[in-house]
């Protein structure tokens, strides 16, 4: 029992003292509103001792890059030569990694995610794979980069004896590549989409189960009322009003890929290279040139954040690569952001169709 | 001695006559000892009732007692419930629909349903209105636009959205909203239609103009409605079915559950003295 309150506590019958509401007159609020005052100014530091080291980290990377950091930082390739090194094959890599990451994660996570949410019955099963989805977003991209390389590579060299011998296979005009004497490699860009795919796909059924879940459930019961069908219910009504947050959970999840360098080093990804996915260098080489177009997936690559790391750790009496590498990780950073900027577009759009 | 004289019923709305003699009416709905359980628990004992063809059939009760449960079965909407279980026969329109061979999206389309909370899609007002036809198949555009003015003009909401059909169904007014979904059910023509409390989140001029209304659909649709507001039972339904603890005490004309009911637990009820 604490009587610190307000003065003695009331009875009834008995006419209580005058009650005054000026500041500072009673002790224990005071303390009480000093502790309130501790706490949100503990709270306000956090905050802002969080947001000064990013500034710190930001400003030492920009004043790193200062000697670099030019226009054609992104259309040179690398080089041996500081000055002239540039991010053109990480760019592309990425490009090409990201594309096939996007086109394999996002119809499996969100088919995922609708089965689970929309479809499945609750059963012990079902419960289990919800639960460990979440666990296998914790799983270090690494262990992903060994699964990757275990499955998707020895399957990718596999092909590649086949494709490289005189089988008759022919499926997605392969053997038209063979006979232009365009070589297949075994660690190439799709067996990395496909172990990126592994990564962020827990992401991705996660984000896209919660924007189903944020649907309300009477949406879903008043559309089976007017005699649609369970499909129609999810196709005309649960989708699109999950569409804003689907696409956003997506999109942001598929951009961690870009940022992942551990499983493609697993696989085997080219650090010091100048060569381009299909040796397409430029986008307008993605129209004018079907031919390369088909070939760059079952080329080789490097990506950004993996030539960022070989030119951090690259011996130089001068230090001259600390200011390519400090370059690389702002046109990685520029290049994250504009996919979240992508987002918050793509949102404003799928939510505007919607007339909540 | 009945607690409450005719004088102290309220009078009903234009369209239903509360003396109504039952037997008159061919049956729209026929159900007969039904049970019904959430999993191991019954909510629902050996119930039996004939709702005639176009009229009012009013369900009361406390809460709990197992009406809102009843109204579900009638077009299977307990079926989303996992673990729900029902025994009995339930005829609509003299077929069995607890049949396994039944399509309950069939069955939703002849017997629709009107919520308690009004469920618009974030849609416009239109396409709110045509979901039904068109999940149905319809895609002619002008069949669609003459279907949803009559179904609003019925719905008694045409002369208040008929410049704005485009716009948000959201930003419509709570009652307005509630006519939309009504709207909405008619236009997959059903010939029965189930009403969960669907004015009970309403303010009172909204809720007469609901009532009015129920009173002018009765004559080409059979109504089933869960009320919890007994002087809207009294106004706008033909038939008064109480239910008690999952159990249907008494069913009769309304005027005669409302003077003179046979059952005390009833007269208790009516009379405010409990639920």
């Amino acid at each position: 029992m604490s009587t610190r309150g307000s003065g003695t506590p009331r009875v009834a019958g008995q006419q209580s003292a005058p009650v005054s509401f000026i500041s500072g007159t009673d002790g224990s609020i005071r303390r009480r509103l000093f502790l309130s005052r501790v706490f949100s100014w503990t709270c306000r530091f956090v905050t802002y001792a969080a947001l000064a080291v990013l500034i710190v980290l930001l400003a030492a990377i920009i004043w790193s890059s200062v000697g670099r950091l030019a226009f054609d930082f992104v259309y040179n390739p690398n080089s041996s030569n500081p000055i002239k090194a540039g991010m053109l094959a990480g760019l592309w890599g990425s490009f090409w990694l990201i594309l096939f990451t996007a086109l394999f994660s996002v119809p499996v996570g969100v088919g995922s995610a609708i089965y689970l949410e929309e479809i499945a019955k609750d059963s012990f099963f079902v419960r289990v794979i919800k639960t460990n989805i979440s666990n296998l977003a914790g799983v270090p991209s690494i262990v992903y980069g060994i699964l990757g390389y275990t499955v998707f590579r020895s399957l990718a060299a596999v092909l590649k004896v086949w494709f490289d011998g005189q089988h008759a296979f022919n499926i997605l005009g392969l053997f038209r590549l063979r006979l232009l004497k365009l070589p297949i490699y075994e660690d190439n860009i799709l067996v990395g989409a496909l172990t990126l795919t592994l990564v962020v796909l827990p992401t991705v059924i996660s984000a896209a189960q919660e924007a189903l879940r944020s649907v309300p459930s009477s949406i879903r019961v008043a559309s089976l009322a007017l005699g649609a069908t369970r499909w129609q219910t999810i196709w005309r009504q649960v989708i699109p009003a999950a569409l804003p947050g689907i696409s956003t959970g997506v999109i942001l999840s598929t951009s961690r890929a870009i940022g992942e360098a551990a499983p493609l080093i697993m696989l085997g990804a080219l650090t010091i290279t100048t060569m381009v996915p299909g040796n397409i260098d430029s986008p307008v080489k993605l129209i004018t040139r079907p031919l390369q177009v088909l070939h760059a997936p079952l080329d080789q690559f490097t990506a950004m954040p993996i030539e960022i790391y070989d030119w951090s750790k690259r011996p130089d009496p001068q230090d001259r690569f600390t200011a390519v590498a400090a370059s690389g990780i702002i046109v990685l950073m520029l290049v994250l952001l504009s996919v979240n900027a992508v987002a918050m577009v793509v949102r404003h759009y799928a939510s505007r169709r919607l007339k909540w | 001695m009945p607690a409450i004289t005719s004088s102290s019923v309220p009078p009903s709305v234009a369209g239903v006559d509360r003396n109504l003699d039952m037997s008159a009416h061919p049956a729209a709905i026929q159900v007969n000892g039904l049970d019904f359980y959430y999993s191991e628990h019954q909510v629902l004992f050996n119930v039996s009732l004939t709702v005639p063809e176009r009229s009012v059939t009013a369900l009361i009760g406390p809460s709990g007692c197992g009406k809102s449960t009843f109204l579900r079965t009638l077009n299977r909407m307990n079926d989303l419930i996992e673990g729900s279980r029902c025994v009995g026969q339930i005829l609509v329109e003299g077929q069995n629909i607890m049949d396994p061979a039944v399509d309950v999206v069939l069955l939703r389309k002849h017997v629709g349903m009107v919520f308690q909370k009004s469920t618009p899609f974030p849609k416009s007002i239109f396409d709110n209105v045509a979901y039904g036809p068109r999940v149905a198949g319809e895609t002619n555009r002008s069949v669609l636009a003459d279907l949803v003015e009559s179904c609003l003009k019925k719905a008694a909401l045409w002369d208040e959205v008929k410049d704005r059909l485009t716009k948000s169904a959201m930003a419509l007014s709570g009652g307005q909203q509630q006519r939309l979904c009504i709207a909405r059910t008619l236009a997959t023509n059903p010939r029965i239609i189930l009403m969960d409390e669907p004015a009970s989140a309403l303010d009172p001029a909204s809720t007469d103009r609901i009532e009015n209304l129920i009173g002018e659909l009765c004559a080409n649709y059979t109504i089933v409605i869960v009320t919890h507001n007994m002087q809207q039972a009294s106004r706008v339904s033909h038939q008064t079915a109480f239910f008690y603890k999952g159990v249907l005490v008494e069913t009769g004309p309304t005027m005669k559950i409302f003077t003179g009911p046979s059952e005390k637990k009833t007269e208790d009820y009516i009379t405010g003295r409990f639920g």
